[in-house]
């Protein structure tokens, strides 16, 4: 199946989640590797076999080990006060020290012990209320005993560590941000989007979870190429990458004003005057940049190369040099294929949607790539701040071509909720961030049928003129 | 066309969005010698809308004229006849993220009530997963069927007509995710535990009430289930204005009618904001909240079968 079907259990070289609490950390399963996590330090050896979701203990020299569920001791009848008038904070209730604790922990004591050790020595527990005790033992549980789950990624998981641990590297990208993104988008399966995100690959391993390996995607990435540190994180099967194309932002101009495929075939000739087997870059004669790729040019090149090799080098150093040479040539060769792979994907402008969510200013983003997305699809860019995407919406409003214009903000609030003790979590997270959302339709150029039938017959309405006309639908 | 799958033409059958400006829109079913009437207008289907592309601008008789839509899951969502109070797209999005939800997932969900959330549901388990839903109200059961027809979308999934607290979700250990709409989900929390798989998976429950959630809880935790999380989702969405504010006369402007003293001594506004002394107001764009918003719709609890 193209799910990559998922083993419920845990295997080697598997990329995994640790989670302690509502912690998380990303981690490969490697045998004999050192993982510090929490302040505790274990190798993941023996979880290996064990089903995702497990809870394991870590046991004196990093050992993991199966937590085995206990039955509280509830045995004792419980002894509780009813409210705290009495207890006086003099800080000498716990009769154990700082040094006793360290000596238990040092003992190889288990931590279940630790927290029960420090219930009995505790002077003022008996008289906690019940409520209180409660409350005591989970934060001392919370303290020595050292627990960890290891979980599957999912976008879920993956979205809620990367906002509590690097929240600065996923521009501030709240998860239900995110899931609202990946809804306002209608991501599924065998749709062809085009993503332009600095999120550390989150959102492109968001959006590949949700197309399960059916359809395609085209990265748009700024600089030399994109960060897909998230996206390794996901462990998707490599067969979900096939379809999977980058496009650096810095040619979607010469895309759009079909400079394209001209300015390819100069760099191409750049880069072989440069090299020193110019013959090896051959198959790039072809006639026109679209035409599709009939041979298959990595045999090409190997036939050549090695009858080059036989005749002139024997020296193994040389012949290594000229291999990473070689290697360089082709890894170059595949870029420039799959280069043109995603120009043409682009060219045809039938993407089913448009995502963004980056560090840049979104306004010239959507002004450029909505130009590649079909009319009646979705698009969705994500912002950190409010204003640049009020300045998107008026210029998108002017360009025309988009209706049902959203700007949104959503807000999450979490729950304790215990038998007579629920309320709203004491903190909240401040902001997750801003989303104007819309959908693209069909962008009538120079036409003034329709409600305004007073307006001049000329070919290109003056700005003022569209922005009354989209007003109206909108 | 189909909710799974995206057309680029409108064809004879199809289910269009017809859309009619700022929020106002409406589905029709696409047929043949149909007529469907708007403010502006007759629209003739075998003319106007049969072999036009989605996303076209249509114009009505009157010389009105609207875009028709492809729908989508969001769309028939704000547009769909109500049978019951249904769950709007920003819950159902964190419910898909949470439940961890993509192509292939199996996926349990009651009630079925007016199908909001299946659609959307239905759309990411696609093309290889399944959802069986349960509605106790057999004309709703037959209703969803009905729609599920007409959207193309029959083969992904299947509704029961039964209660699901007394009868489960008809299924066995082959869920990856169960969801419940329900008034009493604590009596469904048993059933929900045996539909999802032996080696685990994802619950979520919807509740308007603290109460209600109280209970589910405490099902939840019987029953053996972890990471049991409740949380709230609300939607702030703002109107992009131009604001202008007037500039008050402190008895300044005929000394010194320069506005340069003005602009830097005022940094609070953004955008590219336009100081006109001459009129004495300042314009900037801002994100006006609505006057009244959601301010809740439920609580959800997540929770995992380990």
């Amino acid at each position: 199946a193209m799910e990559g079907g998922p083993s419920p259990r845990i295997r080697e070289g598997d990329c995994a989640v640790l989670k302690r609490d509502d912690v998380f950390k990303a981690v490969s399963v490697l045998r004999r590797r050192k993982i510090i996590f929490e302040k505790q330090w274990f190798y993941l050896d023996n979880a290996i076999g064990h089903i995702y979701g497990t809870t394991f203990e870590v046991t004196s020299g990093g050992h993991l080990q199966p937590k085995q569920e206990v039955e509280e001791t509830t045995t004792e009848a419980k002894e509780a006060g009813t409210d705290n008038r009495n207890i006086v904070d003099d800080g000498k209730s716990q009769k154990l020290t700082h040094d006793d604790i360290k000596a238990l922990k040092d003992k190889g004591i288990k931590g279940q012990e630790i927290v029960q050790q420090l219930i009995e020595n505790s002077t003022t527990f008996r008289d906690k209320t019940e409520f209180a005790q409660d409350k005591y033992i989970k934060k001392k549980k919370k303290k020595y005993e050292a627990v960890i789950t290891i979980v599957k990624p999912s976008t879920r998981i993956l979205s809620t560590m990367y906002y509590a641990r690097e929240p600065g590297k996923i521009n501030h990208l709240r998860y239900d941000t995110l899931a609202q993104m990946l809804t306002l988008g209608n991501i599924h399966a065998g749709t062809k989007m085009i993503v332009m995100e600095t999120c550390a690959g989150l959102v492109l391993g968001a959006v590949m979870e949700r197309m399960g390996g059916y359809g395609s995607i085209i990265q748009m990435y700024p600089g030399g190429g994109p960060v897909r540190a998230a996206t390794s994180c996901f462990g998707f099967p490599r067969g979900f990458f096939d379809n999977v194309h980058e496009f650096p932002l810095s040619r979607v101009q010469s895309v759009l004003c079909g400079t394209f495929s001209s300015e390819e075939k100069a760099v191409l000739h750049e880069d072989t005057n440069g090299l020193p087997e110019d013959r090896q870059l051959q198959p790039e004669e072809e006639p026109a940049a679209e035409a599709p790729m009939e041979i298959s040019p990595a045999e090409e090149q190997d036939t050549t190369d090695i009858s080059a090799e036989d005749g002139e080098f024997k020296e193994n150093r040389e012949k290594e040099n000229k291999e990473s040479v070689r290697e360089k040539q082709m890894k170059q060769w595949e870029r420039r294929k799959k280069l043109k792979e995603a120009a043409a994907l682009l060219r045809e402008r039938n993407a089913d949607g448009l995502i963004v969510a980056s560090k840049f200013h979104p306004t010239p983003l959507l002004l450029s790539l909505l130009e590649f997305v079909a009319p009646s699809r979705p698009f969705v860019v994500y912002c950190q701040y409010k204003e640049p995407l009020l300045e998107c919406y008026t210029k998108l409003r002017e360009r025309g071509g988009v209706i049902n214009l959203k700007l949104s903000e959503s807000w999450l609030r979490n729950y304790q909720v215990l038998p007579d003790r629920s309320h709203p979590k004491l903190t909240m997270s401040g902001g997750g961030g801003y989303l104007l959302s819309g959908i693209t339709v069909l962008l009538e150029k120079g036409s003034s049928e329709g409600r305004d039938s007073q307006a001049p017959k000329v070919e290109e309405e003056p700005a003022s003129k569209r922005c009354k006309l989209q007003e109206l639908p909108c | 066309m189909s909710f799974v799958e995206y057309g680029d033409t409108i064809k004879d059958g199809d289910t269009a969005i017809v859309f009619l400006g700022h929020e106002s829109m409406f589905p029709v079913k696409v047929q043949h010698g149909t007529v469907t009437q708007t403010k502006y207008g007759v629209i003739r289907h075998s003319t106007d809308l049969i072999g036009k592309k989605y996303g076209s601008k249509v114009t009505c008789s009157k010389g009105g004229w609207v875009f028709i839509l492809h729908p989508t899951p969001e769309l028939w969502t704000m547009n769909l006849p109500h049978r019951t109070q249904i769950l709007y797209s920003t819950d159902i999005s964190i419910i898909t993220m949470m439940l961890e939800l993509k192509p292939g997932s199996i996926v349990c969900e009651s009630g079925t009530g007016s199908g909001s959330l299946s659609h959307a549901l239905i759309r990411t388990v696609a093309p290889t997963g399944h959802l069986y839903t349960v509605e106790f109200h057999q004309q709703r059961a037959e209703k969803a069927r009905e729609e599920f027809r007409e959207h193309g979308v029959e083969h992904l999934v299947t509704v029961t007509n039964q209660d699901v607290c007394k009868n489960g979700f008809g299924v066995s250990n082959i869920a990856d995710a169960v969801f419940l709409d329900i008034p009493s989900p604590w009596e469904a929390i048993g059933h929900a535990k045996s539909a999802l798989k032996a080696e685990g998976g994802r619950i979520c429950s919807f509740s308007p009430c603290i109460e209600q959630v109280q209970r589910t809880c405490l099902a939840m935790e019987e029953y053996g289930f972890t990471e049991i999380n409740t949380l709230e989702i609300l939607l702030r969405v703002y109107n992009v204005r131009t604001i202008s504010l007037q500039i008050p006369d402190l008895g300044q402007a005929a000394e010194d009618n320069s506005s340069s003293g003005f602009d830097s001594s005022n940094p609070s506004h953004q955008g590219s904001p336009c100081a006109d002394l001459q009129q004495g107001t300042v314009q900037f764009k801002s994100g006006v909240p609505l006057r009244e918003v959601v301010g809740h719709t439920g609580y959800l609890t997540f929770a995992t079968k380990s």
